[in-house]
């Protein structure tokens, strides 16, 4: 059964896409006994493989199992990079797109940190507040709920310690992991700047829970976590099989077909690793493949009744696509900053989030991470014996780094097209990424760069890097293709994310979100998967 | 420094050949792991150790032991892999022959330690179906470092216990400094 890729019979629900957006829509509405049908153009990665992939993220020549399969352009632990993931970047600022996600079952939670803050009040009024960007049409007191539930979803592990964070009631699921030795080095000198700390929400165990491990120190969560102890959405589709829905991998959509009218749509046509494609039929379709990958997929949906392509009325799916923008800067203190320990942060600050100095958000972290792993640095040495150990001790443990994310507010020049010039392994047009970084945002960055060189100063820290403006890249969450709003002319989905102009199409994911503030997408992605799945039960 | 077969188990549990429960039963004192494999060659062995007395720190010490009990470890139930890492040596053994008269572990170490920088070992990019110079980085000396510098005891030489790739436990990162080694290992 597990290599049957035909179509089921019968489906309520067809969902494209098994990362978390797609995969908790899933377990949820299938939990309510509805016939539920994933698609997913990747594979499953096993999870007896995990260890496997560690060694070939440390060891140079090592080759991880996705990367074995004979498919050219193939980089990292993940398989991405084939012909399968073309893509051109035309923008005025190159963006690494195969770097930035991972398909297959899980999605990028496969290779991510597991970072999970809720978006402040002020990210839901952004416009009000400010003239800038755009309110959504719900408020956080709409999601607070739905954030709650999506802090269980995912075990995460916090504390109610921030003070700049929006009102809750309800406890996180999991205690927050201790502050580090470095948090606490930070701690003096953001006292004194009256910068508060706090802890990071993280969407791993910090002691077991879900049937998982409590993290167990390997360090290397990005790009992959051996002992299961970060959240990867391989939870859903487990939760969502025992339920009764079937997951289908490497069956990526071609397109959505619709019924006479264009008003519904009737099947998602994609293709099996034979080559052949089929037609799941299903009442009603959830669109979860990302914020690149559901637009293409609507644009290559295009049809008479819908000639700019499917739920485009507005002209505007994949238009305002936003990620957030890297700032950092990092040096080097007189005692021992023990680095390199785990791979994730304990401590960040949202001083600088809600005001107007800078505008667009700006989240510190306090890096738990800085500077070179010794095994890491030994590997890709010219050296050996002393004169290697000699190399590892001078690198090794005086490095400090704040790394922040910066807002980027919705410009409509930033956005994802078709390639009809670049064609996939399919045959299909490739997404265009076209990205820029606004003024507010480089001004909001450079301010960034002042406060956390502030920081490193107070600690008589030699500065030995900063990334500022010219050298900010993106933090790989895309957000804002497929807005939400009430009004179909500016909008792509209604405020319930269901498609304006497509009554049995709903997307799930960042690509809905009309403003992305400066905190990691994945929580409020989860809160409104669960939201949705509330909504499309209602719907069915 | 002392290495320890408990500091060669650990590597291996976290690598996942050998699992974490074995690696706690099995201390030193043992002669070797249960392997599903034939024993090691012990001409192959003899090269790793010569290898690694020459790639590892002067300080270290109880190299063979340690490097016993990785090899037989991470050898086992890796067929593709064992006969990677034994024609390697053997290729590496041969050349030391074949330059000097004399096998590799009859050299002394400055004389291996020449042998491998003449061979551009040390920047050659470790590929395991290379050249000689490569498969020597990625199949011996590349090994051999990673048993090393992923060990609490050769990560507190630099100044970390718990260095990536060894599940270490989500204490240390909260430490000022390294806690006092256990006397047994």
């Amino acid at each position: 059964m597990a290599d049957d890729r035909s179509p089921s019979p019968r489906a309520d629900v067809c969902v494209v896409g098994a990362g978390p957006a797609g995969a908790i829509v899933a377990a949820r509405l299938a939990e309510a006994d509805y016939d539920v049908v994933v698609l997913d153009a990747g594979p499953r990665f096993d999870l007896e493989d995990r260890e496997a992939q560690l060694d070939a993220h440390i060891r140079p020549g090592v080759e991880s199992e996705a990367a074995k399969t004979p498919r050219e352009g193939v980089e990292g632990l993940w398989g991405m990079g084939s012909e399968r993931d073309a893509y051109t970047s035309s923008g005025p600022q190159g963006y690494p797109l195969n770097a930035a996600r991972v398909k297959g079952v899980g999605g990028s939670t496969l290779h991510w940190q597991g970072m999970v803050m809720r978006l402040h009040e002020r990210d839901f009024e952004l416009h009000t507040r400010h003239g800038v960007g755009t309110d959504w049409p719900i408020e956080y007191a709409d999601l607070r709920p739905y954030y709650a539930e999506a802090e269980h979803e995912l075990g995460v592990a916090g504390a109610d310690d921030n003070p700049f964070a929006p009102p809750r009631e309800e406890p996180f699921p999991l205690p927050a992991f201790p502050p580090s030795h470095s948090d606490s080095i930070f701690a003096e000198a953001c006292e004194a700047l009256e910068l508060p700390m706090h802890s990071v929400p993280n969407a791993r165990n910090s002691e077991p829970h879900d049937g998982a491990s409590a993290c167990v120190g390997y360090g290397t969560c990005k790009p992959v976590c051996p002992s299961g102890a970060k959240y990867t959405a391989e939870r859903h589709v487990a939760r969502a099989e025992a339920a009764g829905a079937r997951v289908v991998d490497r069956a990526p959509v071609q397109r959505l077909e619709h019924g006479t009218g264009g008003e519904r749509v009737e099947a998602a046509v994609y293709a099996t690793p034979d080559r052949t494609e089929h037609r799941q039929e299903a009442r009603a379709v959830v669109l979860a493949c990302g914020g690149v990958e559901n637009v293409r997929l609507l644009l290559l949906s295009a049809s008479d009744a819908h000639p700019d392509g499917l739920a485009n009325a507005s002209g505007l799916v994949g238009r305002y696509f936003m990620d957030h923008c890297f700032a950092g800067v990092g040096g080097r203190v007189d005692r021992p900053t023990r680095q390199n320990h785990v791979g994730f942060n304990t401590s960040e600050c949202h001083a600088l989030y809600d005001g107007t100095d800078p505008l667009p958000g700006v989240k510190l972290e306090f890096l738990n991470y800085a500077g070179p792993s010794p095994v890491i640095q030994a590997l890709r040495a010219d050296d050996w014996g002393d004169s290697l150990l000699g190399d590892l001790r001078e690198s090794y443990g005086t490095h400090l780094a704040v790394g922040a994310l910066v807002e980027q507010f919705p410009r409509a020049e930033n956005r994802i097209t078709l390639d009809r010039s670049t064609t996939d392994d399919h045959g299909n047009p490739v997404p265009d990424v076209r990205w820029s970084v606004g003024s507010q945002t480089r001004a909001a960055i450079e301010r960034a760069n002042e406060v956390q060189r502030a920081i490193l100063q107070e600690l008589d820290a030699e500065i030995d890097w900063v990334v500022g403006p010219d050298a900010t890249g993106p933090a790989f969450h895309h957000m804002g293709t497929t807005r939400m709003g009430t009004d179909p002319e500016s909008s792509v989905v209604d405020p319930n994310c269901r498609a304006h102009d497509c009554d049995n199409l709903w997307i799930a994911g960042s690509s809905v979100f009309p403003t992305g503030g400066a905190m990691n997408p994945t929580l409020t992605i989860a809160a409104l998967s669960c939201r949705l799945a509330d909504r499309l039960d209602d719907w069915l | 420094m002392d290495l320890s077969r408990r500091d060669a188990l650990a590597v291996l549990a976290a690598t996942g050949a050998v699992g974490v429960a074995g690696a706690t039963a099995l201390g030193d004192g043992r002669d070797d792991v249960d392997t599903a494999d034939p024993p090691v060659p012990d001409d192959t062995l003899a090269t790793l150790v010569a290898v690694a007395e020459t790639v590892y720190p002067d300080t270290a010490e109880s190299v063979e032991p340690f490097v016993e009990t990785y090899v037989a470890g991470r050898l086992d139930g890796d067929s593709d892999y064992r006969d990677g890492v034994v024609a390697t040596a053997a290729d590496l053994d041969a050349t030391a022959r074949d330059w000097f008269d004399t096998p590799l572990t009859d050299l002394d170490r400055s004389t291996r330690d020449r042998l491998l920088r003449d061979l551009a070992v040390d920047i050659a990019d470790p590929a395991p179906d290379g050249n000689l110079s490569a498969r020597t980085r990625f199949y011996l000396v590349n090994e051999l470092l990673y048993a090393f510098y992923a060990s609490p005891t050769g990560g507190r030489l630099v100044g970390i216990e718990n260095p990536i790739g060894y599940p270490g436990g989500i204490e240390s990162y909260r430490r000022a400094h390294m806690e006092e080694q256990d006397e047994d290992g």
